[in-house]
């Protein structure tokens, strides 16, 4: 009985301290491991203020980091000790149970709301201490605190940048009574937590893409009876109506240097790709084919679009070249290759791949080797987008009946589903590195 | 550290409650706001004279026409219903339709709304073949964002598949 109480409770706090709070959208689960993930430990902060913490920042760093499948993070029930500073740490307790490394920290009051966490993250099997920092923040941005702190320790240990301190947007759809849906564009961090719709509407939005800026995003709004592109800046709010020519006004995707968007009209009969300068105003056409031509995406010099066309009878994905335009097709394998990303280093293509088994799946083309894998295994599965630093690929997907975001790393080897409370979510996009 | 357990789950449940709670009373407002920047796309009478033997002509007729997976060919079995609203469209040069395009949930969005725009053009096609003026129709894809039928089996999806012909004016 006790023993059940026990494992209750620790299920209970996994589970908030994963959800976060109330107004939360999204919860992280591990579906699949990695073969061989590094074992890390992070200790619970110690907290010496006179009121109690709205977050629990050690666990969302821990959180964070077993999230990109790299890491091995130790449960806490299986600490022997609970060290918040270097001569409390006792390696050899560590290393009897595997970790390679440890992190422990100290959260301090300051003035006011003010908070400051030190840490210090240690080689347990050299004893060496990597890194010892001092973060400050307030009472409000714990969150903020963990994800810079997130992205530090990821930067030491992988020797790349860290993307916990990102944003995601994402769409939802709530059914309410015969016929009436609500469409919200939702922002929340890189983990789900914090989301705060930045529009509501009851006419459809798709396609949420970020200004490389992190300070605007462009989406298509169904809000006058059609299809339009519309800007809007996050934080004033204010929205501005870029296109809305008759027909399709869809697929915004903003250049690397923020001056163009790529967009797709169908103003000329049928759907083209065109280049808008921002700043002109001019547009120009930049596919030429009676076929469906949709979904630009730059390639991260701006010298290329992937783009989706069905020019060979079935959708699969082409690359041109903007100064030559030349086009060239990517895809070969699977009869619906479609909606194509490619990560900053240019090197992989994320996309929707219908597979043999005629159903919808992310997969990745390491455009080296030409090499195509199939990263999911649910069905449904579309709207990939990569983080900025490329470890992890968010998606939409089916649980049950419910549109959900999922995720799952480059290699494939870990995967979680980010499960919705309120109506469908669906078109996740990453937003780039903020300042 | 216990204390701290049960402070959780207690948050934990009052947060349950409070999303629980907040869903309904949300569902009860929603019918009443308006952000004022909604569109609708609803037929609107905007009470042009017709005879009321063409109205009736019409009134009765098929206005929703499905399509098979990934094509956008207009099926033999809407030919006459088409050619009856194209009739009415001929005979009152006033009235106008708006074809909305719609396609199931398989396959990526933005290919979608392609596909549903290829199916409201394969329609408006059909009735300008048949003597309408393009000046009477016009077209408006959903792709997948409107499903006419919620579910994820092909009983949903082919009843999603469709253009719905809607007149803005009669």
């Amino acid at each position: 009985m006790k023993y059940l109480s026990q494992s209750l409770l620790v299920f209970i706090c996994t589970l908030f301290s994963i959800t976060g709070y109330a107004e939360s959208d999204l919860a992280i689960e591990i579906t699949k491991g990695v073969d061989e993930p590094t074992p890390v430990a992070v200790v619970p902060f110690s907290w010496t203020g006179g009121y109690a913490l709205s977050e629990d920042i050690a666990q969302v760093v821990s959180d964070d980091l077993g999230r990109t499948g790299l890491f091995a993070m130790m449960s806490r029930k299986n600490m022997l000790s609970f060290p918040t500073q270097q001569d409390q740490v006792y390696f050899r307790d560590w290393r009897i149970v595997g970790n390679e490394f440890l992190l422990v920290g100290r959260q301090i009051a300051g003035k006011g709301n003010e908070i400051s966490v030190e840490f210090e993250l240690y080689d347990v099997l050299k004893e060496q201490r990597l890194l010892a920092e001092r973060v400050s923040g307030n009472k409000h941005n714990l969150r903020d605190i963990a994800h810079y702190i997130s992205d530090l320790i990821y930067e030491k240990l992988t020797g790349i940048r860290g993307a916990f301190s990102t944003r995601i947007v994402y769409v939802t759809a709530q059914q309410f009574g015969q016929g009436k849906v609500k469409y919200r564009l939702k922002m929340a961090d890189s983990d789900g937590a914090r989301p705060q719709t930045i529009r509501e509407q009851k006419e459809p939005l798709m396609s949420p893409s970020w200004a490389r800026d992190g300070s605007k995003l462009a989406y298509v709004s169904f809000e006058s009876g059609k299809p339009a592109i519309y800007i809007q800046y996050l934080a004033t709010g204010k929205r501005e109506k870029i296109q809305s020519f008759r027909g399709l006004n869809g697929a915004p995707a903003w250049s690397p240097d923020g001056q163009k968007l790529a967009l797709v009209l169908s103003k000329d009969g049928n759907p083209e790709v065109y280049i808008l300068d921002l700043r002109s105003r001019s547009l120009s056409r930049i596919t030429h084919h009676y076929g469906i031509d949709t979904e630009p995406s730059w390639s991260p010099d701006g010298q290329s679009l992937v783009f989706t066309s069905d020019r060979g009878g079935q959708p699969q994905i082409y690359r041109i070249h903007l100064p030559t335009r030349s086009i060239e097709r990517v895809t070969f394998e699977g009869n619906y290759n479609s909606r194509g990303r490619l990560t900053q280093d240019g090197r992989y293509l994320a996309m929707v791949h219908r597979g043999i088994d005629n159903v919808f799946h992310i997969a990745v083309q390491d455009l080296k080797t030409g090499r195509l894998d199939i990263l999911t295994d649910t069905y449904l599965d579309e709207s990939p987008t990569i983080a900025p630093n490329g470890s992890i690929i968010l998606y939409a997907t089916q649980k049950g009946v419910k549109g959900v975001l999922g995720g799952v790393t480059l290699d494939g080897s870990v995967r979680f589903i980010l499960p919705s409370v309120s109506g469908d979510v669906r078109e996740p996009a990453w937003s780039p590195y903020l300042q | 550290m216990r204390a701290s357990n049960v402070t959780k789950a207690v948050a934990l449940a009052l947060s349950v409650a409070w999303a629980a709670g907040c869903s309904t009373s949300g569902t009860s407002t929603d019918s009443g706001t308006t952000t004022g920047t909604d569109g609708s796309t609803q037929g609107v009478s905007t009470g042009t004279g017709v005879s009321g033997t063409s109205m009736q002509d019409v009134a009765n007729l098929q206005t929703v026409f499905y399509f098979d997976f990934d094509q956008s060919v207009v099926k033999a079995a809407g030919f006459n219903d088409l050619e009856k609203h194209a009739t009415y469209l001929r005979a009152n040069p006033s009235a106008q339709v708006v074809l909305e395009g719609h396609a199931d949930e398989r396959g990526t969005r933005e290919y979608n709304i392609a596909l549903g725009e290829r199916r409201a053009n394969a329609v408006s096609r059909f009735l300008q073949v048949n003597g309408v003026s393009a000046s009477q129709v016009e077209s408006v894809s959903f792709g997948e964002e409107k499903p006419a039928v919620l579910g994820h089996s092909e009983g949903s999806w082919s009843q999603n598949r469709r253009v719905e012909l809607k007149y803005l004016a009669r």
